[in-house]
Parts: structure tokens; C-alpha cells; sequence
């Protein structure tokens, strides 16, 4: 048996809980309580996990220590030798990063008739989007609209959000569905054609559209094959490391190291977008983290350098449940869909201690607080963590409900012997998102001129906090947007010229008056878990 | 204190605690890795890899990053596997039979051995989907192909040469295009918001200062 003695006492009250608990539909929390909460639970406020930037556009004000060390790190080019004169590459759009925003805006790119390129430091597919499990939203229901869904976005952002940013995200929501269908995506559907939808945490209509908890994955692998389709090169285990600027300080391209054998190339381009993703691999506070092995904030770093602004840098997203246990699986996605779809969460005294669709941020913080001062954890061998209690979803919808619509979730617990069918799981928060990013306009344009940013890199469309389903949706209007306006705006630039890295040099002067010295390679492209001798 | 079991990565032998994955066995016994690693939890197939545990003929198959080691475990990895990838525009293609004759003709020389079912890292019917895609039948093969990672273990494995992922990624494209019925309301929802139907709307909203946003959002009806 997996389960521990004390695991196995609790799972008994759970159990002997569930019927009652099935029956009831838990209070939602008032706009202060969840303020209260967040105050005292949420990661996102432990003043200590914080520091100030020194330097670049955002000077002053707060990020993450983790953060703050890459940002303060040393440029790669100064280590290599980088010839400027010979170009390796010469596109009109360069895409760094081939997950949904980049393979998105590639293909919008090569549509409009632009030579596009993309560049990854894995393969194309290797990113959250691919991992994505629960769905992405859209108004497309009769009794739902974009303003509902803006709503929505706003409440869940605590309107932090960019105005401009979430009205091309709720009004391309529908239309991007639409482009994915018509790739061939196949989201779950009635025989009547009709969008089977639900809710997730923080919304008031259900739009969140599927393809079982496969979302993310039937998304990302369709776009790649269409990318291969077009013939869209794609440079794999390859980094940008740097951006480039032509003479008059304008993205030009980047620098590009081989990951594996360390060889330096060239790329230039007229537009370049960053579609990097996101930093749960930074392991922000020590999180474990949902994430891929490649999202460490590399696009941030790179675009900061280049003189963009960031947008939200000190608010992550902690999602409420990832797995706590087995321990191989340590902080692995459970996704919201398993909420959605009626399992609610319970303490180790078989209590449901609180509604399961709150926004993530109220539902991490809630679990931290159950764990933490309210002593009403269950011990797992590396923390505290709480029932998530699976078995109700066959009991609210019948046999075989849970196999067709988590066969992702139940084949991941399986592997370790565990039928979620049958018994609870444990999860606790695990490091899940980027809300913030590299602010950008809703055409995807940053500060710097030609530099163009997309999906979790950048800021602003999800405010301080993004609900479900908004990041799928997020990676497709806005990766696709990207592509377009690079697309078009390429048209008008002329053959870039005086290609220079003058910028990292006036990055490092300033990094040298702070003081800083031997700090680690920036950015950090992947992280280090091999054990040190 | 930890158990320890013996592994032997590409032949050699090192001794890793037993309750770590095959990938976390590697990263402990001093891997950096960059190639056979991907999302970590099961759904990129980066990670493919074969083993066999000694004393047992039979070979596995399996994701590194979501299988624990066993002691005597004999261990390749598959990080990257020849498939062949056939390119079509798809809004020329048509879900007939004659666009798998056309790009995977090799399916048909399936000689009917299993072994792409036994290797699936999934636990895929793989034989049972490419038979369907023999027919032509793409929903059914898109449905039993659904849960691929295309990691290409069954392909490592297929004597008549056959890109298993390959050919169900064709058929699932076309089953999600073509097959698949119409979302009218989907349909009818573009066309209304390319009309301008929602600009109104959506503008009044965006209008309204934070304080009546939230007024709103703290009483808005939540669909039961």
C-alpha cells in the first residue's frame, strides 16, 4: 500500500464524509474575506521572498529575489566569442520559443507572407501550453459575452488588468476556437456539435472548452504539425541569449548558443517576439512547480536587457492543487477540471473547508491556511497537504466519468498506485504561472521598437491573478496577434543594419557600478537538478 | 535512511535511492540532462526510453520522468526517433482513404505483430489505431489515439517502418476539421462579434470605473 497509516486514517473520515459533503454547496468567500486571506496566506505577500530592482526600467520597485538574480546576471556574450558580421540567419520574423504563443504567431506570420523562423532552446512543443490540461475559455455560449467573460478576467486579475489587453482577449476568444477547430483541434464536443463547457475557479458562465485534460497538449501538438506543415524553419536545442539592435537601437534579431554543442550563431530580423513562457522552473520560494523544464524566465531577461518594461513582476501563480503525493510526481498539475467537475477539497478531518471554484490565488491561500494554522494538514513525508476528493466526480456523474474526461490524471496516478477513482489525492500549491511578464500593447509591442512579446513572457492581461482556461486562450489571440502585427510592421523595416550588443554593454557598466560581481549566467535557459559531488 | 537500488545507465552501473524516477536517477547520478527531458509529468514524450530488468527478457517501454527505477533496471534512453513527418495542407486534404495511401502508404504493410501496442508508453491499442486509419475510419482511430505523446517507442519497434504518431496525428486533424459535427453557436458567436454585435456592450463595460466593476463582479449571477 502507498498510503501511509496516518494518510489512511484520515482518507477514513473522507470517505465516511463524502456523501454530506457531496451535498454541499460551500459559502463563497466575501470580496474581504478573500482579501484577508490573501494578506496572510498567499506567497505573492511574504515580504522576505522580495527585493527590490536596482536597475533598468523598473528600478525600485518589487520582484523576486530568484528573479532579481537573473536579472543581475551575467550576459552570456561576455564569455563568447560572438561575430556580428557574419549572419547565419536573416528572417523577417524570428520567433524565440516554440510553444502555443510562438508556434501561434509562426504561423500567422508565415500566413500574412513573412519569412519567420522559429527558435527553441528544446523541441517546438517543449512548454507549458503542451501541459496545459483543463481547458481554454471563450464566450461562445448563448447567455455568456465577451463582456462577461471581461468581467470575469477583471474580478479574478483584481483589476489589475490592462483594459486593452483582456477586450482582445475576450472579443478574439471565440474567433480563436474557431482558427483551432478549424486546424483540426478536436475539443470535446455533443453529438449535436454543441461546445461541452464548464466552469472553472473565478468564472460565472461555463466556457471552459476541452479536449478531455489532453487541452493543452491536442492544442500545442496540432499547431507544431501545422507549423511542420508550412515548413516554418524551426532551430531546436538552440537559446536566444541575446537580443540584437540595429544602429538605431531597434530589435534586430539575437544571439543564438547551441545547447548542446555550445556553437554561437547569428539571426537577424526585422521583428523579433518573444514567446519564451513562463518561470516555474526559477522555483520561486522553494515551490515546487507544475511547469516544463525550460520556463525560467529567460524572455523576460533578455527583453529587459534590450530596455522593455516589465508589467506585474512580482505576482506568481500558485496553483491550489498540485500533487503533494507520491513523491515522484511532487508538484505535478492536477488541474482545476478535476474541481470542475465536482471533487471538492477536504481537510484532514474530512471537513470541506472551502468552495472549490474560487479564484486560484483565494483556493492556494485557503489550502495554505488549512495547513498551516489551522493544523488541519495530512503529513505526506515532505509537508502538509489536503484531500482533493476524487471519487465524487464518478459518484455526482456516474461510472466511468472521471476515465473519459482525466484520462491524463488517473493514467499519471495509476503509474504510482494510486486509482483516484477509487481514493482521494493529496495536493498543495505548486508553482504554476507568471502572471506578470514584458508589458506590451495590445498589438504585442514592447518599449523597444520591432520587439514584440507574447503568451506567459508578457504582462498585463491577466492582472495579478489569471483564472483558468485564460492562458490557452491568452497564448493563441495573442501569439497569433503577435505574428500579424510583426508580419505587417516587417514590411516597412529595411535590411537592419550596424547590428550591435551596445545595450549589454551598458547593462554590465551599470551592473559593475552596483557592484555586482561573479554573478551566475543569465539567463539560466535550464535548471540545475544534477546532484553535486 | 534511503533504499538504494542498482541502475545501469547505458550499460553502467550506479546506485540511486529506489524511490526516484528513472529521470531523477539519472539527474542523481550526475546527468545534466538537455536532450530526454521535456515537461516532467507525462505529456511531451521527450522522455521515451527502453529497459529491461535483468532476469526478465522482455523489453520496456516507458516515459523516464513518470516511472520509478527497479533494482537490476537496464536503461536506454530514446530522446529522439527518426519518424517520418509527410506534409499537407489541410484545407486540401479530404478524410477519405486516399490521403493516408497518399502520405503513410507503409501503414498497409503492417504485418501484424503487436509490437508498437506492447511498447506504447501510454498503454495505447496502437495496432488497433493504425488499422482504423487503414480503413479510413478517423474517428475511431483518433479516439483510441487521443491519450499519444508521440514519444516513438512504437515506431523504434515496427517492422514495416510505420510512424505510428504520425499517421494518428493526420487522423485526428482530420477528424477534429472535417468529422467532427459543426458548433453552430461557436459559428454564430463569430460572425456576431465580427458584426460588432458585442462592441457596445464590452465598451460600457470597460468604461465603468474599478469601484463599479467590483459592485458588479462581487454580485454577478453564477451559472448553476
Amino acid at each position: 500500500m502507498v498510503f501511509t497509516e496516518e494518510m489512511l486514517a484520515s482518507m477514513k473520515k473522507v470517505e465516511a464524509a463524502r456523501a454530506e459533503n457531496i451535498a454541499l454547496e460551500p459559502r463563497r468567500m466575501t470580496a474581504d474575506e478573500k482579501d484577508a486571506l490573501l494578506a496572510a496566506y498567499h506567497p505573492d505577500y511574504r515580504d522576505e521572498a522580495f527585493t527590490a530592482i536596482r536597475l533598468g526600467p523598473n528600478a525600485g520597485e518589487k520582484v523576486p529575489v530568484e528573479l532579481n538574480a537573473v536579472l543581475e546576471g551575467r550576459s552570456r556574450v561576455l564569455d563568447l566569442k560572438v561575430d556580428l558580421e557574419r549572419i547565419d540567419y536573416d528572417v523577417d520574423v524570428l520567433v524565440i520559443g516554440g510553444g502555443g504563443a510562438g508556434s501561434s504567431a509562426a504561423i500567422e506570420a508565415d500566413a500574412a507572407g513573412a519569412k519567420v523562423m522559429i527558435v527553441t532552446k528544446l523541441r517546438i512543443g517543449d512548454a507549458n501550453t503542451m501541459m496545459a490540461e483543463g481547458g481554454i475559455q471563450a464566450a461562445d455560449k448563448p447567455g455568456d459575452s465577451p463582456a462577461q467573460h471581461y468581467l470575469d478576467v477583471m474580478g479574478g486579475g483584481h483589476y489589475c488588468n490592462r483594459p486593452e489587453l483582456v477586450r482582445k482577449l475576450v472579443s478574439d476568444g471565440p474567433a480563436c476556437i474557431q482558427w483551432l477547430n478549424e486546424l483540426g483541434v478536436e475539443f470535446d464536443k455533443a453529438p449535436d456539435g454543441t461546445m461541452i463547457t464548464t466552469h472553472g475557479g473565478g468564472t460565472s458562465r461555463k466556457r471552459m472548452h476541452a479536449a478531455a485534460d489532453y487541452s493543452g497538449a491536442e492544442i500545442m501538438r496540432t499547431l507544431r504539425d501545422e507549423v511542420l506543415n508550412r515548413n516554418i524553419p524551426v532551430v531546436d536545442f538552440t537559446a536566444a541569449i541575446e537580443i540584437l539592435k540595429d544602429a538605431d537601437g531597434r530589435a534586430a534579431g539575437a544571439v543564438l548558443l547551441n545547447m548542446e554543442t555550445g556553437e554561437v550563431r547569428v539571426a537577424r530580423a526585422k521583428c523579433v517576439i518573444i514567446a519564451t513562457g513562463g518561470a516555474g522552473r526559477m522555483h520561486y520560494q522553494g515551490f515546487p512547480t507544475s511547469n516544463h523544464y525550460g520556463a525560467t524566465a529567460d524572455g523576460l531577461v533578455l527583453a529587459y536587457r534590450a530596455g522593455a518594461k516589465l508589467l506585474y513582476q512580482d505576482t506568481l501563480q500558485y496553483h491550489p492543487t498540485g500533487v503533494a503525493f507520491p513523491q515522484q510526481i511532487y508538484g505535478a498539475l492536477v488541474t482545476e477540471k478535476v474541481r470542475s467537475m465536482g471533487a471538492k477539497l477536504i481537510n484532514s478531518e474530512g471537513e470541506c473547508f472551502m468552495h472549490p471554484l474560487e479564484t486560484r490565488d483565494v483556493a492556494a491561500a485557503s489550502i495554505i491556511r488549512e495547513c498551516s494554522t489551522r493544523g488541519k494538514g495530512v503529513n505526506t513525508g515532505t509537508g502538509r497537504a489536503v484531500w482533493l476528493d476524487t471519487p465524487m466526480i464518478d459518484a455526482i456523474h456516474g461510472k466511468g466519468t472521471l476515465e473519459k474526461r482525466l484520462p491524463a490524471m488517473l493514467r499519471m496516478y495509476l503509474k504510482f498506485g494510486i486509482d483516484m477513482r477509487e481514493t482521494p489525492i493529496l495536493v498543495y500549491p505548486t508553482l504554476h504561472y507568471q502572471n506578470g511578464g514584458v508589458e506590451i500593447d495590445d498589438r504585442c509591442r514592447t518599449a523597444v521598437e520591432n520587439l514584440y512579446v507574447a503568451g506567459e513572457a508578457a504582462g498585463g492581461v491577466h492582472g495579478r491573478n489569471r483564472l483558468m482556461g485564460n492562458s490557452l486562450l491568452d497564448v493563441i489571440v495573442f501569439g497569433r496577434n503577435a505574428g500579424q502585427q510583426a508580419a505587417a510592421a516587417a514590411k516597412d523595416v529595411a535590411e537592419p543594419k550596424g547590428l550591435n550588443l551596445a545595450h549589454v554593454d551598458a547593462y554590465e557598466a551599470e551592473l559593475s557600478r552596483l557592484g555586482v560581481k561573479d554573478a551566475e549566467p543569465s539567463p539560466k535557459l535550464l535548471p540545475d537538478y544534477t546532484r553535486k559531488f | 535512511m534511503e533504499n538504494m537500488v542498482n541502475v545501469y545507465l547505458f550499460g553502467k552501473k550506479y546506485s540511486v535511492p529506489d524511490n526516484l524516477t528513472i529521470m531523477e536517477a539519472m539527474e542523481y547520478a550526475g546527468y545534466k540532462l538537455v536532450r530526454g527531458v521535456g515537461c516532467r509529468n507525462g505529456f511531451c514524450g521527450a522522455c521515451a526510453t527502453v529497459y529491461r530488468v535483468k532476469g526478465d527478457r522482455e523489453l520496456k517501454a516507458a516515459l523516464a520522468c513518470s516511472t520509478k527505477v527497479e533494482n537490476d533496471m537496464y536503461v536506454a534512453t530514446l530522446p529522439f526517433f527518426p519518424l517520418i513527418k509527410e506534409g499537407y495542407d489541410i484545407e486540401k486534404v479530404r478524410p477519405d482513404e486516399q490521403v493516408m495511401m497518399q502520405l503513410y502508404p507503409e501503414i498497409y504493410a503492417c504485418v501484424g505483430c503487436n509490437a508498437c501496442t506492447k511498447s506504447c508508453s501510454q498503454g495505447l491499442n496502437v495496432m488497433q489505431y493504425i488499422a482504423y486509419a487503414q480503413r479510413g475510419e478517423y474517428a475511431k482511430c483518433a479516439e483510441l489515439s487521443f491519450d499519444c505523446v508521440m514519444c516513438g517507442i512504437c515506431s523504434s519497434r515496427c517492422p514495416a517502418g510505420i510512424s505510428h504518431p504520425q499517421v494518428a496525428m493526420l487522423a485526428r486533424r482530420l477528424n477534429g476539421k472535417y468529422l467532427a459535427p459543426e458548433s453552430k453557436h461557436l459559428t454564430q458567436r463569430v460572425k456576431e462579434i465580427g458584426e460588432g454585435a458585442f462592441d457596445a456592450e464590452l465598451a460600457a463595460m470597460m468604461a465603468r470605473p474599478v469601484g463599479e466593476l467590483k459592485e458588479l463582479y462581487d454580485h454577478r449571477d453564477i451559472e448553476a
